[in-house]
């Protein structure tokens, strides 16, 4: 029993970095929630210490207000960490790009949580291309402890060479716990208020914009060799050479469950510090005769190593089909792109059956549907444009009731879209959360061009999906609805409960008929929001 | 035994966490090494969800369990101990279930057709926890019913876990803390009846 008790903690991913930002003396964390990294931000809205420092922490409005509300705190030179999982950095994507030619004042590190397999995502797209994209460092941590430790130790990169700095976590990082051990006993002191020595650095008018990119490029030998010397990337020498290994991130732990209590007999190079150490790469490459590159999320790693001329065989993973294209790693696929047998399993019964999410008993989006269902059926030539949030599970059984879920505000946009290519009635259901993250400005240009179709805001009063944030503005969305130019006649407020049914599904119809702009918001709190008593106001 | 790893399979909602919590925290205060993986997200509104929840003298590795590779698969409802037995040890292998399925689907199979398949299964306790649980004082301590008949199999002493289920529910008052240290004892007695007769 080799583990110390006392200090040890059983975090969870989020927590490690939650925990190191709090300790690395952060004055703000600034995020929109989105699985699998809520909980970095949830566990310090209820941290003790943090609240006793004054640390701020409640949810923006999305995650491009988060990036830039951190990029403000930076400015003034203190600490602030941006938090989203990997589709809000795309939300995000404009201050991420231009913080890397502002660059940072105090530190600041954006945490980007990627969900490779999609367990509760639209896409599987890998941030570390966004990092190599804004020329800045980035950390992938191999563990929890590396997430705790990689956290400060961003925090301090991007101080010292004024840059923002990037944390990339995947879903089983985020979502795993284990022993951390917490590295200081008090958190470090929160910087003051210190404006930077240039009153313009943050000025991205072109002359200036081009004298900060020329900076930046500056450091990018800086970087990469921070990088090669980085603690982090890791070199394991092994006699067998006929196969060397790189493992980026949480990789190199399936790696090392498939050698067990053996040590792995090829050489190993651990990555967790980007940008890719191009040397100890091309050293891998020299010294073995293939290389087998794991890495979860996209081939980048194993691309950069192939570039365009190498030998065929010589670099395997993602690409030539020794592991598969799309998909998280586990230790299963690992263990088989090594070579070793898989142990004989049980099989599963065939009548076991798939067993998809569904809406609680009791929700009320529900009753949404099914008015919305019934005052549908007289429109074969409708459609309906749905988003993302617990009401999207609305396009299974037994609703089938919406035709698309790609992006968050999309609904509005996309009705808007069709309604214009002549599709009637073009119908858009968003959820109250949803729509304050990027409905609005959708609205705004439905009722600018008069458009002829109808918005549900399926309004629970939370954010139900990511497990209960309060919504900016609620209870208050008829107010913004009416201001921002939709006609009072054609805002309804209705709760959607059985007992309302028909006079609902009315209401509904003739708005269906009404040839312009119309907005329904179907109120009633969410059932578990209501039993949890969070008053989803705030 | 210097390390186990334990798969805990049910609904989401069902409480699959508390029990991965329960064993986590006494294995911390062993001085063990743990790994725990959970899920969060769009699958716990009322789908199929997992724990992965690893202990080890020594440190580990993987945050998942390997296929086949593990020695107990704790199962909250029938179909979900058996959508994950492709991870239970072929050999030696231990599946302690709930008998009463969870059906929020409309193509739930028959009960008696996945009971008989787990009956096929070497080394099993299967047991009606809601039933139990109802004795204990409330259906919700299904979770701890379902501790108390794994206690048996795992690594650290059943008496050390049957302390952390107190620990656990401390926060919510005494007679929480009374029904499901009772719901722990009824699930370990009833497991222990489960092996004479199998
Ligand atoms: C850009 C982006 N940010 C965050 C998410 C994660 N996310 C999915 S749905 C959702 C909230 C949904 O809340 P709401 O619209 O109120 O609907 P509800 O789940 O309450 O029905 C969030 C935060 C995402 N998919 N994309
Ligand atoms: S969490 Fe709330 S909004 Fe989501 S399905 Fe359940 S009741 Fe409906």
């Amino acid at each position: 029993m080799s583990a110390q008790t006392g200090k040890i903690r059983l975090w969870l991913g989020d927590e490690a970095v939650a925990q190191a930002a709090i300790d690395a003396g952060i004055s703000g964390v600034y995020a929109y929630p989105g699985t699998p990294s809520t909980e970095i931000t949830e566990y310090i809205q209820k941290s003790a210490e943090a609240r006793a420092l004054g640390v701020r922490s409640a949810w923006s409005c999305n995650e491009k207000t988060a990036m830039e509300e951190a990029l403000g705190m930076s400015f003034a030179g203190k600490r602030a960490m941006a938090c989203m999982k990997h589709v809000g950095l795309n939300v995000a994507a404009d201050p991420f790009m231009n913080a890397a030619i502002t660059g940072a004042h105090g530190g600041l590190v954006v945490v980007v949580a990627d969900d490779p397999s999609m367990h509760s995502s639209q896409n599987e797209q890998d941030s570390r291309y966004y990092g190599v994209f804004a020329q800045v460092p980035f950390f992938e941590p191999a563990d929890q402890q590396e997430a705790y430790d990689q956290t400060r130790e961003a925090f301090d990169f991007s101080e010292r060479w004024g840059v923002p700095v990037m944390l990339r976590l995947t879903t089983r990082l985020a979502h795993s716990r284990a022993n951390v051990k917490r590295r200081v006993e008090q958190p470090r002191a929160q910087n003051p208020i210190r404006f930077h020595d240039d009153p313009r650095r943050f000025v991205l008018l072109p002359a200036i914009a081009r004298r900060n990119y020329n900076e930046l490029l500056k450091k990018l030998p800086e970087f990469q060799a921070a990088a090669e010397a980085s603690p982090y990337n890791t070199v394991e020498e092994g006699s067998d050479r006929s196969l060397g290994i790189v493992a980026c991130g949480l990789a190199v732990n399936y790696l090392r469950e498939a050698y067990g209590d053996e040590a792995c007999p090829h050489p190993v190079l651990k990555i967790s510090q980007y940008p890719a150490p191009r040397k100890a790469l091309a050293r891998m490459l020299e010294r073995c005769e293939s290389v087998l590159v794991l890495e979860d999320g996209y081939p980048l790693v194993e691309d950069l190593m192939k570039g365009v001329n190498a030998r065929p065989g010589a670099v395997r993973g993602r690409l030539d089909g020794t592991l598969p294209r799309a998909g998280e790693l586990d230790p299963d696929i690992v263990a088989q792109a090594l070579g070793h047998a898989a142990p004989h399993t049980h099989e599963v019964p065939a009548d076991v059956v798939p067993r998809p999410p569904s809406l609680c008993a009791g929700c009320p989006h529900a009753n949404t549907y099914d008015f919305l269902r019934d005052a549908m059926a007289d429109h074969p030539g409708g459609r309906v444009f749905s988003d993302i949030g617990c009401y999207t599970l609305g396009a299974l059984p037994p609703y089938e009731a919406i035709n698309s879920c790609v992006d968050m505000g999309a609904s509005v946009t996309m009705a808007k879209g069709a309604a214009e290519a002549g599709v009637h009635p073009s119908v858009a259901v968003i959820g109250d959360s949803t729509f304050m993250h990027s409905g609005l400005t959708g609205l705004l240009d439905i009722v600018e061009d008069k458009t002829p179709m109808t918005l549900i805001i399926a309004d629970n009063l939370t954010t139900g999906m990511t497990g209960g944030q309060p919504v900016a503005a609620a209870g208050r969305l008829e107010d913004i609805v009416k201001g921002l130019g939709v006609a009072p006649e054609h805002v309804h407020v209705l709760v959607p409960l059985p007992g309302n049914h028909k006079a609902n599904t009315e209401i509904l119809r003739k708005e269906l008929d009404y040839r312009g702009p119309s907005v329904i918001i179907s109120r009633r709190q969410c059932v578990v929001a209501a039993r949890a008593g969070k008053s989803g106001i705030g | 035994m210097t390390h186990q790893d334990i798969l805990i399979a049910g609904v989401g909602g069902q409480g699959i966490l508390s029990i991965a919590g329960i064993i986590g925290t006494a294995a911390i205060e062993r001085g063990l090494h743990v790994k725990q993986c959970e899920v969060h997200g769009m699958a716990q509104r009322g789908g199929a969800v997992v724990s992965h929840l690893r202990l080890s003298e020594k440190p580990i590795a993987s945050d998942l369990i390997g296929r086949g590779r593990a020695d107990l698969l704790l199962a909250m409802e029938p179909m979900e101990g058996l959508r994950h037995l492709p991870w239970l040890k072929h050999d030696g292998g231990v599946l302690v279930a709930n008998r009463v399925p969870v059906r929020n689907l409309k193509t739930y199979p028959a009960t008696e057709a996945l009971i008989a398949h787990i009956d096929r299964l070497q080394k099993r306790r299967l047991l009606d926890a809601e039933a139990l649980a109802r004795k204990a004082g409330t259906v919700r301590a299904v979770n701890s019913v379902l501790l108390g008949a794994a206690s048996a199999f795992l690594m650290i002493p059943a008496e050390v876990i049957r302390d952390a289920v107190a620990q656990f529910f401390d926060y919510k008052g005494a007679t929480i803390v009374e029904q499901n240290l009772m719901a722990f004892d009824l699930g370990r007695a009833a497991a222990e009846e489960n092996s004479k007769a199998s």
